[in-house]
C-alpha cells in the first residue's frame, strides 16, 4: 500500500508552504503574487492526477498511507491516507482551487498577497482534513481550515461580512468544541489511540454511542448544513466574495457530510441506525424548506446558498438511508453539488464584478446582453434541477432512489424537491436572462466572457457532462469502500437494515408487509 | 447483440447537428438550416429502414453502454426497436422532417435562426431516444430532455415575458406529473431488480396479487407501479389536471407548436402507456382510471375549444381533447387504436398548426380569428390543406381521421372495462364538437368578408414553397395515412392491429358487423352534425353564437376562461408557496425563530464581536500562535 512518495504530503504542504511564500513578493508585485498562486495551484493539481490513475479500485483498504509517530506518549501519529470515500474530494479541492484564483483574478484588489495565501492555506488544510486517519491530525486541519475561511469573508466580503465572518466562526466551533469531548471521550474508550481506523473497528455500549453522536452530530451538521444550524450559511455565502462561496459550497460544507461518513457511521453503527430516522426526517424538512425558502429571495447569492442546505438535504438523506444505492448517491451528490454550485457561484462572481449587484431585480434580458453566459448559466441551472444527462440527476436519482428502498416516506417527500427546485431555478433563470433587458443592464454595457472567465467555467461544464453521461468511472471508485462501509454499519445488527446486496431483499420486505 | 449502423444513426446524428449548429450556426448565417435538415433527412431514411426491417422480422435489444450502476441497480444506454418503436420513429422523423423544411421559410428573417434550428434538433434527438429505449431510465432521460427543449422553444422570443412564462410553466407543471413517474420507474425497480422492459415485462404476472407498503398503506403492487407511470403520461400528454401549460405553450413559434405540442412530444404519454401495457392491461383500477382520465379531458377540452378566438389556442385545446382519446383508446385496452390515433393525428395536427402558422405568417403575425376571414382566395394551397386537415379531425371518411378514430370508439364501445361504454359516450358527443370547432376555425378564418385592416390586407400572400410543400405532403398524410387500417367491416385487413399486436396484443372483443356499422354511422353523423351546425352558426346566421354568448353569459365566461383552472391554482398552490416562501421562512422562521433560538439573542453576536475584533487583525501569524497555543492546551490537558 505504501507508494514510496509521500504525496498526500505534498498535497497537503506543497500549497501552505506557497503559502508562506507568497508573502515575501514585495506589494508592488501584485500579478507576480497572482502567477505564483496560480501556478502552485497548477502544480498541486498536476500532483493529485497520480491519485486518480493509481488508485486501487478493488480495495477498501487505505492507499498512499504514510505513518509516523507524532506525539508518541498520547499515540499520536501522522497518519494519512485515502479511500474510494475521500479521493474525489482531494480531486475536486485541488480543481476548485484553481478556479478559484482564476475568478479572483481582477475581482480582488486589495491585500491580494494576503488572500491568495489563505487561499493556498485553506486549500492544504482542506485536503488534510479528507486525508487524516489520525483523529488528533484531523482536528487541527479541522481547526486550521477556519481561520483563512474566516479572513476570506472578515476581510475580502460584501458589506455585512464581520457579522458573517463571526457567525461562521462561532457556528462551527461551538461544535468544533463538542466533537473534540466526543474526541477525548473516545480516546479514552478506545484503547488510548487516534488511530481512526482502529476506532472504527471496535465496538462501543449504545449508551456511550448516543453521546459520542451527537457530540459529533453538534459539529457535522453545522457544517453540512443541516437544518436547523444553516442560518449562518445564506450569510456567510452572500457576503464571501465568488471564491470564498465557491470553496465553501464546493469543499467546506462537504466535510460535514464527510465526517458523517468517515467518523459517526463507522464508529457509532449502532446509534446511527437508531437515529435514522431522526436524520431522515431532518434531512426532508433541509430539502422542502430550503426549496420554499428559495422562492422568497431577492439575492441571487442568497438563493443559490438556500439551495444548498436543500440539496446538502438530498446528501444527508442518502446517507441516512444506510443502503447501498442512497450512500454512492450522497458521495457522487457531494461532488455534483460541489461542481454544480461551485459553478453557480462562480459565474455570480464573475457578473457580480462588472453588475456590483445582486439583487435578481437589478437583471433581466442578459441572454440578449451576454449569450455565451446565458448558455452556460443554463446548463448550470439545469444540472442543478436534476435534468437527466447532466450529474445532478444521478446523484438525486440515486438517493431518492435508496431513501424510498429503506422508507417509502423518505423517497416520496425528497422527491417533492425536484418540483421545487425547478421553480426556484427557472424562476430566477427568468429573471435573470429572460424578458426584456433592464435599463440597469444596458447602461453598464456589459460585455461577454472573457478568455481568462471562459476557461474557469469550462471544466465545471465538462464534469457535470462527464458525470451526467458516464457517472459509472466516478461511481467505480467508491463502490468498494461503499460495501465496506455498510457492513460496518450493519456488522452490529446482523445486517437486515440493509446491505451492500440487499435491495431486493429490502424490497421484498416491502411487498411482503 | 450489436447494434446497428443505421440505427445508431437515427438519434445521434440530429444530437451532432445541434452540437454543431449551436456553435458554428452563426457563421453559418441563413445557410443555418443546412446541417439540421441533413441531419433529419437522413434520420428519416434510417427510419424507413429500420421500418423495413421490422417488416421482416428484425428486432434488437440492445445495450450501448451502462449508464450507471450501484449494486443490483443498473441503467443502460439501449436501444429497442419493434413494431411500436418503429412506428414512434417513421412518425417523429417525418413530421420533425417537414418542420425543419418549413421552417426555413417561416423563421427566414428571425435574429435566432441558428438557435431555432439547433434546438430543432435538440428535439429530434431527444424525442428519438425517447421512443428508442429499452429501458424505463433512458425514457426518463428522453422524457426530460424533450421537456428541455420544450421549454426552450415555448421560450425562444424570450424577450416576451409571457413567452419565457410559459416555458417556465410548462417544465414545471411536467415536473409535477414527473415526480409520480420517477417514483414509479423506481417501484419497477424494487419489485423487478430490473429496469429494462424485456426482464420487467416477462416478469409482470408473477407480481400479480402481490402489495406494496406506500407511506403505510398497502397497495396492489402492478396498480400502484401503473397509476404512478400514468401520472408521467398526464403531465407530458396534457390530460386533466396537469393540462395547463399546453396551451400557454402557444407562446412558442408555430413550427414548434407543430411538432412538438401536436405531433410528437405530447404524444409521448400515449406512447409510455403503450409501452408498459403489460403492466397496465394487469390492473383494471388503472385501465379504469386511464379511460376516466381521458374521457373528462376530452370533453372538458373540446367544450372550451368551442369559444377561443385565439387560431392557435382553438388547435392547443382540440390538441388535448385528440390526446384524451388515445387514452380512451389505451384504457380500454386497445393500445394499438390509440397508437393508430397517434399516427393520424400526427399528420393532421401538423397541418393544420403548420396551416396556422401559414395563416398567421400572411397576417403580420395577427392570431384573433375574429379580425380573420376570406382568406380562401388569398391563401388557396393552404386553405385546401386546412380543409382536409378539418375533416380528418372530424372523422369523415375516407380522411385518417376517420378510421383511427372510429376504432377507438368501438373499441370503447365494446371493451370489458367498466368506464368503456361511458367513454364512448362521451367520445362520440365530442366527436361532433370536434367537427363544429373545426369547422367554426375554417370558416371565421377563410370564409365570409375580410375582417383585419387594409394595411393586413395589403400583405397578404400564399406562403412560399418551403411551407407549402410541407403543408401538401402532410395534407397526402392526414387524407391516406388512415388507409394503413381499414377495419374487416369495410372490406379492409387491419394491417395496422396485426402489424401491432405482437407489442400491444389485441383486445378480445367481438362485435357483430351490424354493430360496428351502426357505431361508425353514429360516430360520422355526429361529425356531419357538427359541421352543420358551425354552417349555419358562423356561415348562414352569423348573429346566432352572438345571441347565444349573451343569453348564457356566465357559461360563456366559464368556457372563455377555461373553467378558470389556472387561477385556481395559482390561487391555491403557487402564490400560497411563494408566500410561504417570503413571508412565513424567510421573514419569520428563518429571520427570528431559527436565529432567535440558535444564536442564543441576536445581540449576544454584537457583544461577541466587540470582544472578537481585537483579535481579529488580519494577520495569519496571530492566528498562527492562537493555534499553537490551542494545541499547547490540549496536549496539557491529556499529560
Amino acid at each position: 500500500m505504501d507508494y514510496g512518495f509521500p504525496i498526500l504530503s505534498s498535497l497537503i504542504f506543497l500549497p501552505m508552504i506557497g503559502a508562506a511564500a507568497l508573502l515575501f513578493i514585495p506589494r508592488s508585485h501584485e500579478d507576480d503574487v497572482r502567477r505564483l498562486a496560480l501556478l502552485i495551484a497548477i502544480v498541486e493539481f498536476l500532483l493529485s492526477i497520480p491519485l486518480w490513475f493509481q488508485f486501487d479500485k478493488t480495495t477498501h483498504l487505505m492507499q498512499f498511507v504514510e505513518k509516523r509517530p507524532w506525539i508518541e506518549a498520547w499515540n499520536v501519529n501522522y497518519y494519512l491516507g485515502i479511500d474510494g470515500i475521500s479521493i474525489l474530494f482531494v480531486l475536486l479541492s485541488t480543481l476548485i482551487t484553481i478556479l478559484c484564483i482564476l475568478v479572483s483574478w481582477t475581482a480582488i484588489t486589495e491585500k491580494v498577497k494576503e488572500f491568495f495565501a489563505s487561499l493556498l492555506f485553506l486549500e492544504g488544510a482542506m485536503i488534510g482534513v479528507f486525508c487524516s486517519l489520525d483523529f488528533f491530525l484531523f482536528y487541527i486541519f479541522w481547526e486550521a481550515m477556519l481561520i483563512p475561511m474566516y479572513l476570506i469573508i472578515g476581510v475580502w466580503g460584501g458589506p455585512g461580512r464581520l457579522y458573517a465572518a463571526i457567525k461562521f466562526f462561532l457556528y462551527t466551533l461551538v461544535g468544533s468544541v463538542l466533537m473534540l469531548i466526543g474526541i477525548i471521550t473516545l480516546y479514552f474508550h478506545g484503547g488510548h489511540t487516534f488511530d481512526i481506523l482502529q476506532l472504527s473497528s471496535q465496538s462501543y455500549p449504545f449508551k456511550l454511542q448516543m453521546i459520542l453522536f451527537w457530540a459529533f452530530f453538534a459539529a457535522f451538521a453545522v457544517k453540512v448544513p443541516m437544518w436547523p444550524v444553516h442560518t449562518w450559511l445564506p450569510d456567510a455565502h452572500t457576503e464571501a466574495p465568488a471564491a470564498g462561496s465557491v470553496i465553501l459550497a464546493g469543499i467546506l460544507i462537504k466535510m460535514g457530510a464527510y465526517g458523517f461518513l468517515r467518523f459517526s457511521m463507522p464508529m457509532l453503527p449502532q446509534a446511527t441506525q437508531a437515529m435514522m430516522v431522526p436524520m431522515l426526517v431532518l434531512s426532508i424538512i433541509a430539502i422542502i424548506y430550503g426549496a420554499i425558502i428559495c422562492l422568497g429571495q431577492d439575492d441571487m447569492k442568497r438563493l443559490i446558498a438556500y439551495s444548498s442546505v436543500s440539496h446538502m438535504g438530498f446528501v444527508t438523506l442518502g446517507m441516512f438511508a444506510l443502503n447501498y444505492q442512497g450512500l454512492e448517491g450522497a458521495i457522487l451528490q457531494m461532488v455534483n453539488h460541489g461542481v454544480v454550485t461551485g459553478a453557480l457561484f462562480l459565474s455570480i462572481g464573475i457578473i457580480y464584478e462588472q453588475t456590483h449587484t445582486r439583487e435578481i431585480a437589478d437583471y433581466g434580458g442578459l441572454a440578449s446582453i451576454t449569450p455565451i453566459f446565458a448558455g452556460l448559466f443554463l446548463v448550470f441551472t439545469m444540472a442543478a434541477i436534476g435534468l437527466p444527462g447532466l450529474n445532478g440527476f444521478i446523484g438525486e436519482f440515486l438517493i431518492i432512489l435508496g431513501g424510498f428502498a429503506s422508507k417509502t416516506w423518505a423517497g416520496f417527500f425528497a422527491a417533492t424537491g425536484i418540483i421545487i427546485g425547478a421553480g426556484y431555478m427557472l424562476w430566477l433563470y427568468q429573471r435573470v436572462f429572460f424578458m426584456e433587458k433592464n435599463p440597469k443592464m444596458v447602461a453598464l454595457g456589459l460585455r461577454d466572457l472573457n478568455c481568462r472567465e471562459l476557461v474557469t467555467l469550462l471544466p465545471m461544464l465538462v464534469l457535470i457532462l462527464w458525470i451526467g453521461i458516464y457517472p459509472n468511472v466516478f461511481l467505480s471508485y467508491m463502490h468498494t469502500s461503499v460495501a465496506h462501509l455498510l457492513e460496518q454499519v450493519n456488522a452490529s445488527t446482523g445486517g437486515l437494515q440493509a446491505n451492500s446486496h440487499g435491495i431486493i431483499e429490502c424490497a421484498l420486505r416491502f411487498i411482503g408487509g | 447483440m450489436n447494434i446497428p449502423v443505421y440505427l445508431l444513426l437515427i438519434p445521434f446524428l440530429p444530437l451532432a447537428s445541434f452540437i454543431f449548429t449551436l456553435l458554428y450556426g452563426k457563421r453559418l448565417g441563413d445557410k443555418a438550416h443546412w446541417p439540421p435538415i441533413v441531419a433529419v433527412v437522413i434520420s428519416f431514411l434510417c427510419a424507413c429502414h429500420a421500418f423495413d426491417q421490422v417488416l421482416h422480422g428484425t428486432h434488437i435489444n440492445a445495450d450501448l453502454y451502462t449508464w450507471f450502476a450501484s449494486a443490483k441497480f443498473k441503467a443502460s444506454v439501449g436501444f429497442l426497436l419493434d413494431e411500436l418503436t418503429a412506428v414512434m420513429l417513421i412518425v417523429v422523423t417525418s413530421i420533425s422532417t417537414l418542420v425543419h423544411i418549413y421552417s426555413v421559410g417561416y423563421m427566414h428573417d428571425d435574429p435566432g435562426y441558428y438557435r431555432f434550428f439547433s434546438y430543432l434538433s435538440l428535439f429530434t434527438f431527444s424525442m428519438l431516444m425517447l421512443v428508442l429505449g429499452n429501458n424505463f431510465l433512458q425514457l426518463y432521460f428522453g422524457w426530460e430532455a424533450v421537456g428541455l427543449s420544450s421549454y426552450l422553444l415555448i421560450g425562444f422570443w424570450y424577450h416576451k415575458k409571457s413567452a419565457s412564462d410559459a416555458g417556465k410553466k410548462a417544465f414545471i407543471v411536467n415536473r409535477f406529473g414527473d415526480f409520480g413517474f420517477g417514483l414509479g420507474i423506481i417501484v419497477v425497480f424494487l419489485v423487478f431488480g430490473s429496469v429494462h422492459y424485456d426482464t420487467v415485462f416477462s416478469h409482470v404476472h408473477e407480481a400479480v396479487g402481490q402489495t406494496f407498503n406506500f407511506l403505510g398503506f398497502d397497495f396492489d403492487v402492478i396498480s400502484l407501479m401503473a397509476i404512478l407511470l400514468f401520472c408521467g403520461a398526464v403531465g407530458k400528454s396534457a390530460q386533466i389536471p396537469l393540462h395547463v401549460w399546453l396551451p400557454d405553450a402557444m407562446e412558442g413559434p408555430t413550427p414548434v407548436s407543430a411538432l412538438i405540442h401536436a405531433a410528437t412530444m405530447v404524444t409521448a404519454g400515449v406512447f409510455l402507456v403503450a409501452r408498459c401495457n403489460p403492466i397496465f392491461s394487469l390492473s383494471p383500477a388503472a385501465m379504469n382510471l386511464v379511460t376516466i382520465i381521458g374521457a373528462l379531458t376530452c370533453f372538458f377540452a373540446a367544450t372550451i375549444a368551442l369559444v377561443q378566438v385565439d387560431i392557435k389556442k382553438v388547435i392547443a385545446y382540440s390538441t388535448v381533447s385528440q390526446l384524451a382519446y388515445m387514452f380512451i383508446g389505451c384504457g380500454v385496452g386497445a393500445y394499438g387504436a390509440g397508437v393508430f390515433h397517434l399516427y393520424t393525428h400526427a399528420y393532421f395536427k401538423a397541418l393544420l398548426f403548420l396551416g396556422a402558422g401559414s395563416v398567421i405568417h400572411a397576417m403580420s403575425d395577427e392570431q384573433d380569428i375574429r379580425k380573420m376571414g376570406g382568406l380562401k382566395k388569398y391563401l388557396p394551397i393552404t386553405y385546401f390543406t386546412f380543409l382536409i386537415a378539418s375533416l380528418s379531425i372530424s372523422g369523415i371518411p375516407p380522411f385518417a381521421g376517420f378510421f383511427s378514430k372510429d376504432e377507438i370508439l368501438a373499441m370503447a364501445f365494446a371493451s370489458p372495462v367498466g368506464a368503456g361504454k361511458f367513454a364512448w359516450f362521451v367520445g362520440t358527443v365530442v366527436a361532433g364538437m370536434t367537427a363544429f370547432y373545426s369547422f367554426r376555425l375554417l370558416f371565421l378564418t377563410f370564409h365570409g368578408e375580410f375582417r383585419g385592416t387594409e394595411e393586413q390586407r395589403k400583405h397578404l400572400h400564399e406562403s412560399p414553397l418551403t411551407m407549402t410543400i410541407p403543408l401538401t405532403l402532410l395534407a397526402i398524410g392526414a387524407l391516406a395515412a388512415g388507409w394503413v387500417g381499414v377495419p374487416e367491416v369495410l372490406g379492409g385487413e387491419n394491417g395496422w392491429a396485426h402489424f401491432l399486436s405482437r407489442v400491444v396484443g389485441h383486445p378480445e372483443v367481438h362485435l357483430s358487423h351490424y354493430t360496428e356499422w351502426t357505431l361508425m354511422i353514429i360516430s360520422v353523423a355526429a361529425g356531419l352534425t357538427g359541421i352543420y351546425v358551425a354552417y349555419v352558426m358562423y356561415m348562414v346566421r352569423p348573429e346566432i353564437p352572438v345571441q347565444l354568448a349573451q343569453k348564457y353569459p356566465k357559461l360563456y365566461d366559464i368556457l372563455f376562461n377555461k373553467y378558470y383552472v389556472d387561477e385556481f391554482y395559482s390561487a391555491t398552490i403557487v402564490q400560497p408557496t411563494i408566500n410561504c416562501g417570503r413571508k412565513i421562512l424567510r421573514g419569520i422562521t428563518d429571520g427570528m425563530i431559527i436565529e432567535g433560538v440558535v444564536n442564543g439573542v441576536p445581540s449576544l453576536i454584537g457583544k461577541f464581536s466587540k470582544v472578537l475584533s481585537r483579535f481579529q487583525t488580519g494577520r495569519v501569524q496571530q492566528y498562527g500562535s492562537v493555534m499553537a497555543l490551542g494545541a499547547f492546551i490540549l496536549l496539557w490537558i491529556f499529560m
